[in-house]
């Protein structure tokens, strides 16, 4: 054929002149990613979990001060420790003994709260089949150039994860998850990490490309937590996130750690269980993989060489006047409460429903038993 | 009763066309553009013109329309729009005039002159004297031709580029992955968003005709565009945002300079301040235009090599571009603040054009030697270049609507528990005939009607792969399945089956009685 005699020569032409396009362009081959997506999810409510909360918070901080903004970050909290009635300290969340980091902040941006976090709508979020009118803080708008980070945190056990007490996730419903994303390519690269009990069993199911996976135990073992803190009564934090928050506190936005070291955090002798990941679906040596390509984001960056020059002067946009004076329509509140009607209470004429189902059965009853006892004859003088 | 649980217990498919959708996985494009090439006087002679086949084939490319034409000298600009008054070529085709070697419309050394519309003018080269034959001069300009129309229409590596989302791209050609990557991907609609950043209001006080500056260069850019998709543009002024980088004060250039290592981490601290709009899931293009703090003026960035950038901008693949406007030259060192100052709109709104070419998909190639590019008009796109962009559009578009469809198909018939309402079956259905008409119209070169449909087709696919109905929550290992009926039905079975056995043990004995009767 000769397009590719032609396409050749056409590769000729750029190589040569393309020294200075190298250079950019090497950036773009480290990861092949232009932006940064984070679901968070915490799974467990109740106050005595409040190390759940704090682990998820603790990753949310360090993401977003690695450069992620809140527009992708789907932060699921499945219940409020900062404001909880238990909390001696109302507004915190503390991830330290003495109270040394508070990881709620001034700024934390929860798009899931309390009940909004079920099996259902985390399907939801990671499939993209949302309803219309979600709004946009509450999508995962991500498209096929985007690295994904998942953390999940909470109760596990040999194959699921619970939430909220009530039901499970189980592993093969996550791995095909994953497959839809996949084939929807709604992910470049997804690094997946979990701090539950047996939580290398939530990753053994995964078969799409491009996943990487962390856990903080292996099937048969319990993640533990880190310590309890006397004033608030509760345990703070788990230990294999408190020493992977430690690890993150000394990556900065320009910092070159790469995935090999991630796996070291929290060996055997700190963390008691064995944290453990997975890398064969992973097409990218780890070795060449930057922790700030999932945690942060650092932007690609293009010079701009080209402009336009545009030489028309500026049109006056016009005041649209059609037909003289347009009136314009003054809008008001809706009443928040309906206090005419609060104030002139009329009583409510009740409907008459015709007799419930258990009266009827009651009365029944009775019939039954008063004729049974003093005999049918006595039927005649009703009737 | 076990028709009455298989009745109950079954979830509802609507039927889908299975069949026609694995047609589609099979895909097969066949891409075909109107070219028309006219010869100018002086070019061929008149029994040679007499002998223009209509038609020239080599190798499944097909040049159709050849003809002939007497061209006046003039220049080539005018001449360009001259041709095009000529004939108003619809979306799609291609005309190209071969012109003789000693014309003056092209300068010296070029060869090629690609005009604003859709017509090219080609030189027909030394080597064509007077007395070759017709078939000689069709093999000359044969690859030369192909060579034009490669740059002007679509070329190999451009499809394979759209085809992306289907075929794993080969890491071949470094610029066309990095074309790729900073592009962003088809969609029905845009979100465009201006903004002013000045970090400080106390000394500037800043004057920006952002409504009519849209009016006039942005807006008829979009209104070309209107095939492709929707965009809805927005503007906003945030005080007091700062870049999250500190500059450095270079003495050699006596100025601030940001480098090209640190450009990176500007964008983080400036995105969270910038506001979305909350109601559609648009991909945003961000468009930012700083005013450095008095302090820190001029404000100069570098690139690599430690130059100075002419358009004191850059931009970010799939995200949008930053320009810094440098406004202490506007007055002089003892002036009260706040000075009133109005931004020169031209000036800004001719980067932030360049780079919403650029990131909407317009390849700004350059050209091989010796073609000559004439200028984009003031909509800034010429139309060729819309051409192309609808090309690599519409093949991507179908690229997408085809994978989305069948493995739609395929997600639905692996879980067999996922219920497919009506409308999925509808949107499914409508979806594999948009795609279908998509490339019929492909095939017969009619451009915009391939467009429409390949947008049909990939808004009908979309809503049905994501419509909220089809989540599979139903998981039932089989094991937990096991548990669910043996209580259920293992008592109920004991009678059933300590009965058989009696009926059984019942038409033995009778069969017995029966041969002893018999005996």
């Amino acid at each position: 054929m000769k397009i590719p005699t032609l396409l050749s020569l056409f590769a000729a032409c750029f190589v040569a002149g393309s020294a200075n396009i190298e250079e950019n362009v090497g950036q773009f081959f480290s990861s092949g990613h232009t932006n940064n997506w984070a679901v968070l999810v915490c799974t467990s409510r109740f106050w005595f979990n409040y190390r759940h909360v704090a682990n998820t918070l603790s990753v949310y901080r360090s993401v977003k001060r690695l450069g992620i903004p809140d527009s992708h970050i789907v932060l699921m909290l499945a219940d409020d420790m900062a404001c909880n009635h238990r909390n001696p300290k109302p507004a915190t969340v503390f991830s330290h003994k003495n109270m040394e980091l508070n990881v709620y902040g001034d700024d934390v941006e929860v798009d899931y709260r309390g009940y909004e976090v079920t099996v259902e709508n985390f399907l939801r979020v990671l499939t993209g089949r949302l309803p219309p009118s979600t709004p946009r803080s509450k999508r995962l708008l991500s498209d096929d150039r985007s690295n994904i980070l998942i953390y999940l945190t909470g109760h596990g056990g040999n194959g699921f994860l619970k939430f909220q007490d009530s039901e499970e996730i189980s592993n093969v419903e996550l791995a095909d998850a994953f497959e839809q994303m996949w084939q929807k390519r709604r992910y470049n690269e997804l690094l997946f990490i979990i701090d539950t009990c047996q939580g290398a069993s939530m990753y053994e199911r995964f078969y799409s490309p491009n996943l990487m996976a962390l856990a903080s135990s292996q099937v048969g073992e319990d993640s533990l937590s880190h310590q309890p803190d006397l004033a608030i009564g509760v345990h703070l934090m788990d230990r294999y996130t408190f020493y992977l928050l430690e690890f993150l506190e000394d990556i900065h936005p320009a910092s070159k750690a790469n995935m090999n070291d991630l796996f070291k955090v929290c060996p055997k002798s700190q963390c008691v269980s064995t944290p453990g990941h997975r890398t064969d679906l992973f097409l990218r040596d780890p070795g060449s993989v930057l922790i700030t390509d999932f945690f942060g984001s650092v932007r690609k960056v293009e010079i701009t060489t080209e402009t336009i020059s545009l030489t028309d002067p500026i049109k006056q946009v016009e005041e649209i006047a059609v037909h003289g004076e347009q009136e314009k329509e003054t809008y008001s509140y809706v009443d928040q409460l309906p206090v005419s009607e609060i104030i002139h209470q009329k009583p409510k004429q009740k409907d008459w429903h015709p007799p419930d189902g258990f009266i009827l059965g009651l009365w029944t009853l009775i019939l039954l038993v008063f004729f049974k006892s003093y005999g049918a004859k006595h039927l005649k003088h009703i009737f | 009763g076990v028709p009455l649980w298989w009745r109950t217990t079954e979830t509802y498919r609507a039927w889908l066309p299975v069949s026609q959708i694995q047609e589609l996985a099979n895909l097969e494009l066949q891409l075909s553009a109107d070219v028309e090439v006219v010869f100018a006087r002086g070019t061929v002679t008149p029994e040679q013109q007499k002998k223009i086949p209509l038609t020239l084939s080599q190798d499944d490319d097909e040049i159709t329309g050849l003809k002939s034409l007497y061209l006046t000298d003039s220049l080539s600009a005018e001449a360009d729009l001259s041709l095009h008054m000529l004939s108003e070529s619809p979306c799609g085709s291609l005309v190209v005039y071969v012109v003789p070697e000693s014309t003056s419309l092209l300068p010296e050394d070029v060869e090629v002159y690609i005009g604003q519309r859709r017509t090219a003018l080609l030189r027909i080269g030394t080597q064509m004297r007077v007395g070759r034959t017709l078939d000689q001069l069709l093999d000359h300009l044969e690859p030369r031709i192909k060579k034009l129309l490669q740059l002007m229409s679509f070329s190999h590596t451009d499809i394979t580029a759209a085809l992306s989302d289907r075929v794993r791209l080969s890491p071949g050609n470094k610029e066309s992955i990095a074309d790729s990557m900073r592009a962003f991907k088809s969609s029905p609609g845009y979100e465009i968003t201006f903004s002013l950043l000045n970090p400080d209001p106390k000394s500037h006080r800043l004057h920006w005709d952002i409504e009519g500056a849209v009016q006039t260069f942005i807006q008829p850019l979009l209104t070309k565009l209107e095939p492709l998709a929707n965009f809805s543009i927005d503007s906003q002024i945030l005080y007091y945002a700062m870049l999250g980088v500190n500059p450095r004060f270079d003495n050699s250039h006596n100025a601030y300079t940001l480098n090209a290592d640190s450009l990176a981490h500007v964008i983080n601290p400036v995105e969270a301040r910038l506001g979305s709009n909350a109601a559609s899931s648009n991909p945003v293009l961000n468009f930012l235009l700083y005013v450095p703090d008095a302090n820190h003026s001029p404000l100069y960035i570098q690139d690599r090599k430690k130059q100075q950038v002419p358009s004191n901008a850059f931009h970010s693949p799939r995200w949008g571009g930053i320009m810094v406007y440098n406004v202490n030259s506007f007055y002089g060192p003892d002036v009260a603040f706040p000075v009133d100052i109005n931004i020169n709109m031209a000036k800004v709104m001719g980067v932030f054009l360049a780079q919403l070419r650029l990131l909407l998909g317009v390849q700004s190639s350059t050209p091989p030697p010796g073609f000559l590019v004439a200028p984009c008009g003031s909509s800034g796109l010429a139309d060729w270049e819309l051409d192309r962009l609808m090309w690599s559009r519409s093949v991507e578009n179908i690229a997408t609507a085809t994978t989305t469809i069948t493995s739609l198909a395929q997600l639905l018939d692996q879980i067999g528990n996922i219920v497919i309402n009506d409308n999925i079956a509808q949107q499914v259905s409508s979806a594999v005939t948009s795609l279908q008409l998509a490339v019929a119209e492909l095939e017969s070169g009619n451009l915009g009607f391939a467009l429409q449909y390949s947008k049909e087709a990939i808004l009908a696919s979309e809503r049905a792969f994501f419509d909220p109905s089809l989540l599979h929550l139903l998981y039932f290992p089989d094991d937990q399945k096991f548990a669910i009926y043996i209580p259920l039905f293992l008592p109920m079975c004991v009678p059933i089956l300590l009965s058989l056995l009696k009926i059984a043990s019942e038409v033995r004995q009778r069969r017995r009685d029966k041969q002893t009767k018999t005996d």
